[in-house]
């Protein structure tokens, strides 16, 4: 199958240009798929409840990024069979109607092919590619690839990089600027870290690229505080804990729908 | 006559030198790591060069390695295994250092660099439990934190390690995802440090990971190598015709070899567990942080490894063992759980000396090439004792003893 791609970083400037704060969720791709529902179905569900892009997840056996909820996600998801080409596949028919981002590790990109992989997913619709093993030291020859095939490669920021390594980071960031949140692997956490405002801030400071923040945003309000700053969130965990615990689309939604209300109000 | 290898690489470095300034050896190595540990394997790499420069650091290591670990090891001429596999055997007596194994020497070099550079805690993951248990030695010396990660499987299978970290007050936590086994050790250690970099050290136990620790570790043991090439100049009047050691990750080849990988003729052998052969059985990949030969499926999802020895039970290897592969300076081999069962008590029975599972492979090879190996000296780098596999091959040789 194929399908066209938007363009995740036109689409989320152009939120940021009309006064809106933007929302991405993440979602693991595969996860409840066959006899268990399909998983696009809760792809469709955020994105229609107010998601400007969805990055989905595609699984991997040794995530070392991920905290014990994606973590199980990936391990359920890979048990009923998820693939590379299968998710991006299931991508190329899903029309949720907004940007897609695929984040995976990047030994999945290597055995696939760079420029395969970037081919196939431009091909299936997807707009953006987030690799999160992948620093800036490692990642000229998979953005070449990206680059050549229309994807975008969204740069991850943490709080330990200095000055002089952010201004090279965003120099080479597509799509968004993903501020890692704290140190630490993706999760709830019950407080926002004030790591968070202070990487959104010396990121939005030397960049136009939109900044948003991941990793430990955990709620609504923790999302509109950071938003202060920053320009938009990812949310992955309590999404990702919303799925394996209803398995329902529309719990899902409602999920996102309670981020993009609080957002709004802001 | 054995073919005569170039000692060394077309551009006239030397065959175990430094790394590139990508942190490569060849094709293999490089750091796929978390942005968040980016900054802290830059500092590790400086503090590191620092360090190894400095001859004040080096005196307190070598003193540590010769008054705390027992160093230098033996070497031991070993007749009666000779007389048996047809071929002149020596042993590079690792095992007998304090912890048992050849891991206290790189982790005696960590834990001085983690305090130098003010670091309070140790971070480690532990397969067969020896570099768990070297590491909680280490902190118990130095008086810091200590936190080994350690799979849920070899918890069970390596009660004894358990306890002797515990006892030496590190914390030990199961990993229990995944496989529960070493690589999954690997992941959690990196997850605690992603969170704790800032505190903690990541005191990893092998030759491998992300740059500098593949080089890093490598020099913490290549004190093996050189004490071992002098001890076979003494013995012999020069370098035997053969050396050989297990791979896992592979820390002690990496140390045996580094003393003669430059020694025009000495052949260099690498042993793999069969169910665990990352250069045997892999083809390159990505994981743990470096490009090197992974035993994975055809999507690039790592493969459980399968061995007897949970010290060898990794599906990667280290990037420089995948460099000396590629270019022909080491050759690596598969041997079955079976044959290291036999060799696990050949040993035992010929030069009363029971060998760690891990180190048995070397020698479970060496049984088998005989043939090929008759007439010949075969230096072994016997990496560490066996008490501790004691309880488990109660049950496998229940019904041979």
């Amino acid at each position: 199958m194929s399908a066209v791609a938007l363009d995740l970083e036109a689409t989320l400037r152009g939120r940021r240009d009309a006064g809106a704060k933007t929302l991405v969720p993440y979602l693991t791709g595969g996860l409840f798929a066959g006899a268990d529902g399909d998983w696009t179905d809760v792809l469709r569900s955020v994105a229609s409840a107010g998601a400007d892009a969805v990055e989905v997840g595609i699984p991997f056996s040794d995530p070392v990024m991920d905290g014990p909820v994606i973590q199980q996600a990936s391990e359920l998801a890979l048990a009923s069979g998820a693939t590379p080409p299968g998710i991006l596949d299931e991508l190329a028919g899903v029309d949720a109607g907004v940007p897609l981002a695929v984040m995976t590790y990047v030994n999945l990109v290597y055995r696939f092919g760079y420029e395969r992989f970037a081919a196939t997913a431009r091909r299936c619709g997807v707009a953006a590619a987030i690799v999160p093993d992948l620093p800036l030291e490692e990642s000229e020859p998979w953005c070449a690839a990206a680059d050549g095939a229309g994807i975008q490669t969204v740069m991850l920021a943490a709080p330990t990089a200095p000055d002089e390594r952010l201004e090279r980071i965003v120099a080479r960031a597509r799509g968004f600027v993903y501020a890692v949140g704290l140190m630490g692997v993706t999760g709830e956490r019950a407080a926002l870290a004030d790591s968070a405002t202070v990487i959104a801030s010396r990121l939005k400071a030397i960049t136009d690229v939109p900044v948003l923040v991941g990793v430990g945003i955990s709620s609504p309000e923790q999302a509109v505080e950071v938003c202060e700053v920053a320009d938009g969130v990812v949310v992955g965990t309590a999404l990702v804990r919303r799925v394996l615990e209803t398995r329902s689309p529309e719990a899902a939604g409602e999920l996102i729908g309670s981020f993009r209300d609080a957002l709004d109000r802001g | 006559m054995p073919p005569v290898t170039e000692p060394v690489s077309a551009s006239g470095e030397p065959v175990m030198g430094e790394p590139d300034p990508t942190g490569r050896f060849g094709d293999h190595g490089g750091r796929f790591v978390p942005e968040s540990l980016m900054p802290a394997l830059i500092e590790l790499d400086a503090a590191f060069r620092d360090a190894w420069a400095d001859p004040a650091f080096r005196s307190e290591l070598d003193e540590l390695l010769r008054s705390y670990a027992g160093r230098p090891s033996p070497l031991t001429d070993c007749h009666r295994l000779s007389e048996e596999v047809g071929c002149r055997v020596l042993l590079k007596r690792e095992d007998l250092n304090h912890t048992g194994s050849h891991k206290i020497n790189n982790v005696l070099g960590q834990a001085l660099l983690a305090r130098r550079m003010g670091k309070t805690r140790l971070v480690a993951e532990t397969g067969a439990g020896q570099h768990g248990v070297a590491t909680a030695t280490a902190a118990a010396l130095l008086g810091m934190d200590c936190l080994v990660y350690m799979g849920e499987v070899d918890m069970a299978r390596q009660q004894l390690n358990v306890f002797r970290m515990r006892l030496l007050g590190a914390e030990v936590t199961p990993a229990t995802s995944g496989s529960r086994t070493l690589k999954d050790a690997v992941n959690e250690a990196m997850r605690d440090w992603v969170a704790t970099v800032e505190s903690s050290h990541y005191c990893l136990g092998s030759v491998m990971g992300p740059h500098p620790y593949p080089w890093m570790v490598r020099e913490f043991h290549r004190v093996i190598g050189v004490e071992a090439a002098a001890q076979c100049d003494d013995l012999l009047g020069g370098p035997p015709d053969v050396v050989v050691a297990c791979v896992g990750g592979g820390s002690n080849a990496a140390g045996i070899f580094s003393g003669f990988a430059e020694v025009p003729g000495v052949e260099l052998v690498g042993v793999e567990p069969a169910g665990g052969a990352a250069i045997g059985g892999g083809v390159p990949g990505i994981v743990h942080g470096m490009h090197s030969y992974l035993k994975q499926d055809e999507f690039g999802q790592v493969l459980e490894a399968e061995s007897i020895s949970a010290g060898l039970d990794y599906p990667g290897v280290g990037p420089e063992h995948s460099h000396l592969a590629d270019v022909g300076r080491a050759r690596y081999e598969p041997v079955t759980d079976d044959e290291v069962v036999d060799a696990f008590v050949l040993l035992s029975r010929t030069e009363g000396i029971i060998p760690a599972l891990e180190s048995a492979h070397a020698l479970a090879w060496v049984s088998r090439a005989r043939a090929e190996l008759a007439g010949r000296t075969v230096l072994i780098n016997l990496s560490g004792r066996g008490d501790k596999d004691v309880a488990q091959m109660m049950d496998v040789l229940a019904d041979r003893l």
